[in-house]
């Protein structure tokens, strides 16, 4: 922000804000990369050691990239291990099959960092959340690749309460995507009634499900994050709203029988955990004022539920997050507070 | 899709004042011709007619089809315009510029749909888009309505180039990274191609190769914003 601001010496003149929190970006940026461990822990051991390659080399490009983008915008080199994007390949990594190639890790990471990233300024000058635009970039580019590849580690198989055969190996969502095309009655009955199971609802909170490499445990997810809100270092509100959202928009689909499944099944599967705990709460393109907060998650929260029940994909929730980086100046724009001594009146009168 | 002529303004009241007056000192003829081709590249350099070059330069055949119906239209509008612009009164001439050109680009309409069929479907609404380019238009109003026939078949010819050469660029780049082929012809080992980068295929990758190229000629121009 304050880059022109190079040398002032005595007299520091810095926009706001004058008061400092505790945390500078770099230890906020490693304790994120800690709470992001156990998912990583957990996908190794549900989707085998495939996922700690993946994320290696996600994280190692990543970092690489932002190097070498750092020596061609003559900016300070060391800036590429000041954590984010150590974050920024993590998350990319996360939202892969487990089955991915491992060049796609390599490429998304790239395009992450260098377009979304360096080219618009660096750290806090992105204008979408880097690692949800490589993946954009890579389920645009390779579709195919992106969206299927879910299967557990061998010795795991398949979660028996989702197993109908002609299903096997897609994610929860995705089984509820499908079922909006089986016409068999007695089959979407059975269907409906296996991913509502407890035993369902049970291997999605632990996250032995098929799904993204870091997706997947609600469980090794959310403790984590809630550490993190309870240090602040990411704030309450998204999540707050964004779950929230997504719980009361999937309850009343669920009692108007638009979805199959259970609000808590809404809840638990896809990439919601992820998204709207790691994701949706980066600094760089959220809103800042609290009822910016406010609508950023909400909004979230209803691009994701729209996308689910009646979209072309089974999740939404990177699409969503995405969507809601970009209207966020906007957001910003419309809910400035008002400024001490400024009335009422006069603001209207404008 | 937004019509490029927005940006002249129709409803101005001095309507006898040319919205872009011409150059006092002559220029030669070199000059006026290569000017629209590196300096004033119509696209790269002024960011005019981005429409039809976002949308046509998925491959290289289809951005040299573009280039070929522009450079029909813009040299004979320019040399129309350039031989009527004694007698067309300045009140109007806006409107007669457009009937001048949506003349031009009915018959390359027709032209293409009777004779390349396949570029035509591809081509399709950005075809008769090409009235409202406002690199066309531009170049009636800024230099034909003033200059002789000569100079206008000149300036015509560089800007159609500088047109030609920018969506070219931009194919080739969408195709050889999109599809691993070049005009057509395979420019990449099979592994690259049956994984080929589809996205810059696809929309967001034309205005992602845009916003790069027009960052570099900033770079080398040394340009501000």
């Amino acid at each position: 922000m304050n880059s022109e601001v190079k040398d002032t010496r005595k007299f520091l003149v810095t926009p706001s804000p004058h008061l400092k929190a505790p945390f500078n970006v770099k230890m906020v940026m490693y304790i994120v990369v800690i709470a992001l461990l156990p998912a990583l822990g957990g996908s190794i051991y549900f989707f085998g050691l495939r996922s700690l390659w993946l994320v290696l080399i996600s994280v190692a490009t990543a970092v690489l990239a932002e190097f070498l983008m750092n020596l061609a915008f003559k900016r300070p080199l060391e800036t590429c291990l000041d954590g984010s994007a150590i974050i920024t390949g993590m998350l990319l990594a996360y939202n892969l099959p487990p089955t991915a190639p491992l060049w796609m890790p390599v490429v998304g990471s790239a395009f992450a960092i260098i377009i979304v990233k360096a080219l618009f300024g660096g750290l806090g000058h992105n204008f979408l959340n880097p690692a949800l635009a490589g993946r954009a970039f890579l389920m645009v580019s390779w579709l195919g690749k992106m969206t299927s590849g879910w299967t557990l580690r061998e010795g795991l198989g398949t979660t028996s309460g989702i197993q109908v055969d002609a299903f096997t190996g897609a994610t929860p969502l995705g089984v509820v995507q499908k079922l909006k095309d089986v016409a068999d009655p007695n089959l979407t009955e059975t269907a409906r009634q296996a991913l509502n199971s407890p035993e369902t609802l049970k291997a999605l909170f632990f996250g032995k499900v098929g799904g993204c490499v870091g997706e997947t445990s609600v469980m090794l997810l959310l403790i984590p994050a809630i550490i993190l809100i309870a240090i602040r270092v990411i704030d309450w509100r998204i999540p707050l709203a964004y779950i929230g959202t997504v719980a009361l928009g999937t309850l009343i689909a669920w009692l108007f029988k638009a979805t199959p499944v259970t609000p808590i099944f809404h809840l638990l599967s896809g990439g919601l955990m992820l998204g709207a705990l790691f994701m949706a709460t980066d600094y760089t393109t959220t809103p800042v004022t609290p009822l910016g907060l406010w609508i950023f998650g909400i909004g979230c929260g209803v691009l994701t539920v729209l996308i689910r029940l009646w979209g072309g994909y089974p999740e939404g929730v990177s699409y969503s997050i995405l969507l809601m980086n970009v209207v966020t100046p906007f957001i910003d724009r419309y809910t400035r507070p008002r400024i001490l001594g400024e009335s009422a009146a006069k603001k209207e009168r404008k | 899709m937004t019509p490029d002529s927005g940006n002249l303004d129709l409803t101005q009241k001095e309507i006898k004042e040319p919205l872009l007056s011409p150059k006092p000192k002559a220029e030669s003829n070199w000059q006026i011709f290569s000017k629209g081709i590196i300096l004033e590249n119509p696209v790269l350099i002024l960011m005019l007619g981005l429409c039809p070059v976002l949308a046509t330069s998925t491959t290289v055949r289809d951005a040299a089809g573009m280039s070929a119906a522009v450079l029909f239209v813009l040299l004979m509008s320019n040399i129309v315009v350039s031989l009527l612009r004694k007698i067309i009164p300045s009140q109007v001439r806006i409107p007669v510029f457009i009937v001048i050109i949506a003349t031009f680009v009915t018959i390359a309409d027709y032209v293409l749909q009777a004779y390349t069929p396949d570029l035509y479907s591809v081509l399709g609404i950005f075809v008769p888009l090409i009235v409202v380019n406002c690199i066309i238009l531009g170049r009636a109003e800024g230099f034909a309505y003033h200059n002789g026939v000569g100079r206008s078949i000149l300036d015509g010819l560089g800007k159609a180039i500088g047109f030609a050469l920018a969506i070219i660029l931009m194919g080739s780049i969408r195709e050889i990274i999109g599809k691993g082929t070049w005009f057509g012809m395979s420019v990449s080992p099979s592994w690259f191609r049956s994984n080929a980068v589809l996205f810059f295929g696809l929309p967001p990758g034309a205005f992602l190769v845009i916003g790069l190229l027009k960052a570099c000629i900033n770079k080398i121009f040394k340009r501000e914003g």
